[in-house]
């Protein structure tokens, strides 16, 4: 079983077109992998997917970066 | 022309324009999935596909129930896989002339003809973003670019699918989705036999090519938005009457 950091790292290159090597923790979604809105909302649907869960828009919109959603996916399942 | 490997979701499928779009469809290779609402009507669809050789089959579906649509998706998606073209038809009439229009005969075809349009676009999103690749077309009708008296609420919610696919459009064109209109005139179909004698005449006036249209004659059209080829073709309303209204 991989760790939710690697699952999330592999659905952020998945859904955004990036290198593994590219995502850090610390990489924004959108100012350091080209995320544009369509993006963000794709990738948070399959972060719902993966790890069965609903993420509400409020908290949806503060997954700015990898770390963000690392945690709040820790937090929530 | 090809659809081939394609599942494509016609609702309204049993007759008149939906099902001549169902076999156009599947004539030029798509898996067609139409909707009916009753179990004879999806049971019609199916035997008529299956009497043409064609691939797919009808599903019960009723398009102003959210739980209904959510469950027939799912049944489709399950047995076919995701549908990469979606084809808005169903609709309803429910004239009358605004003074004497009810509560009910508004809603209903808000409902059924814009509502529906809502959450069967919404519902295909994911499948067609996944696959970079997807064609919703939503047929609409000459009366919400012209008016029609006695026809506020069907008006309304044409127009109203018009407005929507263009948003539509603009949001989802940078995966490869296009969404379209098609809007046509008076066809030869059911929904226009409730006219008498004399309205049909009054029509005819107003049509340039002199004669009613045929369901085929807009299934074409669907056929090409549908395709590879009109790929950079989207937020567009094509008229499809005959010249009766030039928009």
């Amino acid at each position: 079983m991989s760790t939710v950091e690697e699952r999330v790292k592999k659905i952020v290159c998945e859904q955004l077109g990036v290198k593994e090597s590219e995502v850090q923790n610390t990489s924004s979604f959108v100012e350091d992998l080209g995320a544009d809105s369509l993006d963000t909302v794709e990738l948070v649907m399959a972060l719902e997917e993966e790890f069965e869960t609903e993420i509400p828009d409020e908290e949806a919109e503060k997954l700015g970066s990898v770390q963000d959603a690392i945690d709040y996916i820790v937090a929530h399942t | 022309m090809s659809l081939e490997g394609k599942v494509a979701l016609v609702t309204g499928a049993s007759r008149g324009i939906g099902k001549a779009i169902a076999h156009e469809l599947a004539r030029l290779g798509a898996e067609v999935v139409g909707t009916a609402t009753s179990p004879e009507g999806a049971q019609a669809i199916t035997d008529g596909l299956k009497a043409e050789g064609y691939q797919g089959y009808g599903l019960v579906m009723n398009v102003a129930e959210p739980e209904s649509i959510e469950a027939g998706l799912a049944q489709l998606t399950e047995q076919s896989g995701a549908p990469l073209i979606l084809v808005n038809n169903a609709g309803i009439t429910r004239d009358n002339l605004l003074m004497r229009l009810k509560d009910d005969d508004w809603s209903a075809v808000l409902e059924t003809n814009l509502s529906s349009v809502y959450r069967t676009s919404k519902a295909v999103l994911r499948g067609m973003a996944k696959a970079r690749w997807g064609r919703i077309i939503n047929i609409s009708s000459v009366v919400a670019g012209m008016g029609n008296p006695g026809q506020g609420n069907y008006c309304a919610a044409k127009a109203g699918v018009e407005g929507f696919t263009r948003s539509l459009a603009k949001e989802m064109s940078n995966r490869g989705i296009t969404a379209n209109c098609v809007a046509p005139g008076f066809i030869d179909t059911d929904m226009t036999k409730k006219l008498d004698d004399k309205q049909r005449g009054a029509m005819l006036e107003i049509i340039p090519t002199g004669r009613l249209g045929e369901p085929e004659e807009v299934a074409s059209v669907v056929a090409f938005l549908a395709s590879d080829g009109a790929a950079y073709v989207t937020g567009e309303t094509i008229h499809v009457n005959g010249g009766m209204y030039m928009g």
